[in-house]
């Protein structure tokens, strides 16, 4: 297709004359748009006969150029004759012009500070929005699971279980070797501050209180929100995409009995299993880098641990952990129904959910810090 | 068509297998020039497995494929790219890029391949989306603002983008309504004599496969059992082709059977 391509304009006796060939394909399209741009018809010489004998080929690209270089407004062929022509490349003319004749539409463009206003305003509406759609979703979750318990409705005891194996079971290493990991970070950085002062051995606090008021149950929930909180909103998401909800509906089944209420009780179970486990090797951690690098031997670490750290701080952590299951089951279970068609929109809320329960985590935990500091424990 | 035209597409001893699963085993197959080949089997008997070892998307076990006078079994990747360029495919939903508009993925290969004005690109865009039926309006929506219907004529749209030789259709009138089915094999036949193109079609349409094909490769037991002419397919001894062609849908699509390509003046 490299063959090139060519149109002259001249005048004869009933309006001008075009003369067209070579190749009149994509290949040439740049080329012949500059030639076509030269000799754009004039309104009052319309351009009447063509010789196109010398076109070797056409394709849909050309018959655009070619209709272009007829009439500026790219419309009908009719008051044009052409000559020479094959009959194909004829009728591939004639069906390009036929399909010309609609206008593009145009796409609609708004000033710029209009849009930003719109923007703000969506986003502040689809906060409330969000705020209402969780706040009655844990309210169908918390009656549903009050029906369960008072055995109006199923307890599903093997999805609960194979939920529980999923998002607690299989989630062990990961929290515990994390834990273990900012529990020696956490013991390093106190022991390069407190060494100035001759306080080396508080570090067994510092790690001890962080990690069993803190540290424990925020990292393992902000690992089961990224973990199962996600699985959840993907399990739910793609089941909806497929219609299974719509057919659980139609068996007279219950969705949020059938699929929320196992994974809200495993995660209320595993939360704070998990937490323990963190709690117990962070506090691990920190010992371990006290006793390579502190000279805190294990047996130092330990009476300190025992002598120091008041059980309370234990109940503080672990309170927050079903609470934190709670969230991360509800926004990861809600995202999943809020899912529509695509698989682009599974994507969407899987992201969605993730960003929310951990922001909500880390909202309730600052709550919970606040509370737990008026009232002194 | 008459079997002295240029053969496109060759196939020869293609094998495609799937772990113990033997898809295609000695699979031949011609294509030629300006004709539409459809090609049917059963569920699994991989027709769309044929096309993908065409157009590149997998690499065959082992046989020949040669597309357009070019070994592609060997290719350097600029050969191949070089190939691509000459034909176009349209996939079973569209597979239309979900964050374009439906102008914007026409654009695509045009943009990518051309350094053209941008208004003529748009222009072409718009042609290619007119081309295919869509109305004008339709230009600027999102796929997912689409019906299935209006997805399978962009993704065509985008098929013709770069104006091909060859067309492959995947399954082209599945999940359409007859009404919708029958209107886009319409639009096959007007475009491949409009465009002069090569048409190669997967179909499970009895009615497309009367309506617009020239020839039908029936694939069964892993290899093309017929290829040929629909009259002289369907008298084929094959129990798969007896059965298909003999049942009773076979038969409403052959009282139905019109010709609605016109032929080429």
């Amino acid at each position: 297709m490299a063959e090139a391509a060519f149109i002259d304009a001249s005048s004869d006796a009933d309006g001008s004359l075009l003369r067209v060939g070579g190749a009149w394909t994509l290949a040439n399209a740049a080329a012949l748009d500059a030639a076509v741009g030269r000799i754009r018809p004039e309104p009052q010489r319309p351009v009447r006969n063509v010789e196109a004998g010398a076109i070797t080929a056409l394709d849909t690209t050309g018959a655009l150029l070619l209709i272009r270089a007829l009439r500026a407004d790219c419309k009908t062929l009719e008051q044009h004759t052409i000559n020479g022509l094959n009959a194909a490349d004829e009728a591939l003319l004639r069906l390009v012009a036929s399909r010309l004749d609609a206008p593009k539409p145009k796409a609609e463009r708004h000033p710029s500070f209009r849009r930003m206003l719109e923007r703000v305003g969506a986003a502040v509406s689809s906060i409330w929005l969000q705020t209402r759609e969780l706040l009655g979703f844990v309210g169908l979750m918390l009656a549903t699971l009050v029906q369960v318990l008072a055995r109006r409705k199923k307890l599903r005891v093997t999805a609960t279980v194979f939920h529980m194996e999923q998002t607690g079971l299989d989630a062990v290493p990961i929290v515990a070797l994390l834990s273990f990991l900012v529990g020696a970070v956490v013991a390093f950085l106190g022991a390069t501050v407190l060494r100035d002062f001759g306080a080396s051995i508080f570090t067994v606090e510092l790690v001890s209180y962080s990690f069993l008021r803190e540290f424990g149950v925020l990292l393992t929930a902000i690992l089961l929100a990224g973990r199962s909180g996600s699985a959840f909103t993907a399990q739910i998401g793609s089941m909806k995409s497929r219609e299974e909800l719509d057919a659980i509906q139609t068996l007279g089944l219950d969705a949020v009995e059938l699929l929320v209420i196992p994974r809200l009780l495993a995660l209320l179970v595993m939360l704070p299993v998990l937490t323990f486990i963190a709690m117990v090797a962070g506090i691990v951690g920190g010992g371990i880098v006290g006793s390579m690098a502190l000279d805190i031997t294990p047996g130092m670490f330990i009476a300190r641990l025992h002598e120091m750290t008041e059980m309370r701080h234990f109940w503080v952590g672990m309170v927050k952990a079903p609470v934190f299951a709670f969230l991360i089951a509800a926004v990861g279970c809600l995202e999943g129904f809020k899912v529509e068609g695509s698989a682009e929109s599974v994507g969407r809320h899987t992201t969605a959910a993730v960003v929310q329960s951990i922001f909500l985590v880390i909202v309730f935990d600052a709550m919970f810090a606040m509370f737990f500091m008026k009232l002194h424990v | 068509m008459s079997a002295r035209a240029e053969t496109v597409i060759e196939v020869r001893g293609l094998r495609n297998a799937f772990g113990s699963q033997v898809v295609h085993d000695q699979l031949d197959l011609d294509v030629y020039r300006g004709e539409v080949l459809g090609v049917i089997g059963g569920s699994g008997a991989g027709k769309s497995v044929l096309l993908r070892s065409i157009v590149g998307l997998k690499d065959p076990d082992a046989g020949r494929i040669v597309f357009l006078g070019q070994d592609t079994t060997h290719m350097r990747p600029e050969q191949r790219q070089a190939i691509e360029r000459r034909f176009g495919l349209m996939f079973q939903d569209g597979a239309l890029f979900s964050s374009l508009t439906v102008l914007e993925n026409v654009k695509v290969p045009l943009l990518e391949y051309f350094k053209l004005p941008d208004d003529l690109v748009e222009e072409i865009a718009f042609l290619k989306i007119r081309l295919t039926g869509l109305p004008a309006e339709a230009a600027t929506k999102y796929p997912g603002q689409l019906s299935g219907g209006m997805r399978k004529r962009a993704g065509l749209a985008r098929a013709l983008a770069l104006d091909p030789e060859i067309l492959f259709l995947d399954e082209p009138t599945s999940g359409l309504d007859p009404v919708g089915a029958a209107a886009f094999d319409e639009l096959i036949a007007t475009l491949k004599n409009a465009l002069n193109l090569t048409v190669f079609l997967v179909t499970h349409d009895l009615d497309s496969l009367y309506a617009i094909c020239d020839r039908v490769a029936v694939i069964s037991d892993h290899h093309v059992v017929a290829a040929d002419r629909i009259e002289i397919v369907e008298q084929d001894s094959d129990p798969w082709i007896r059965e298909c062609f003999q049942g009773p849908r076979a038969r409403n699509a052959q009282t139905r059977r019109q010709p609605v390509a016109p032929a080429r003046q």
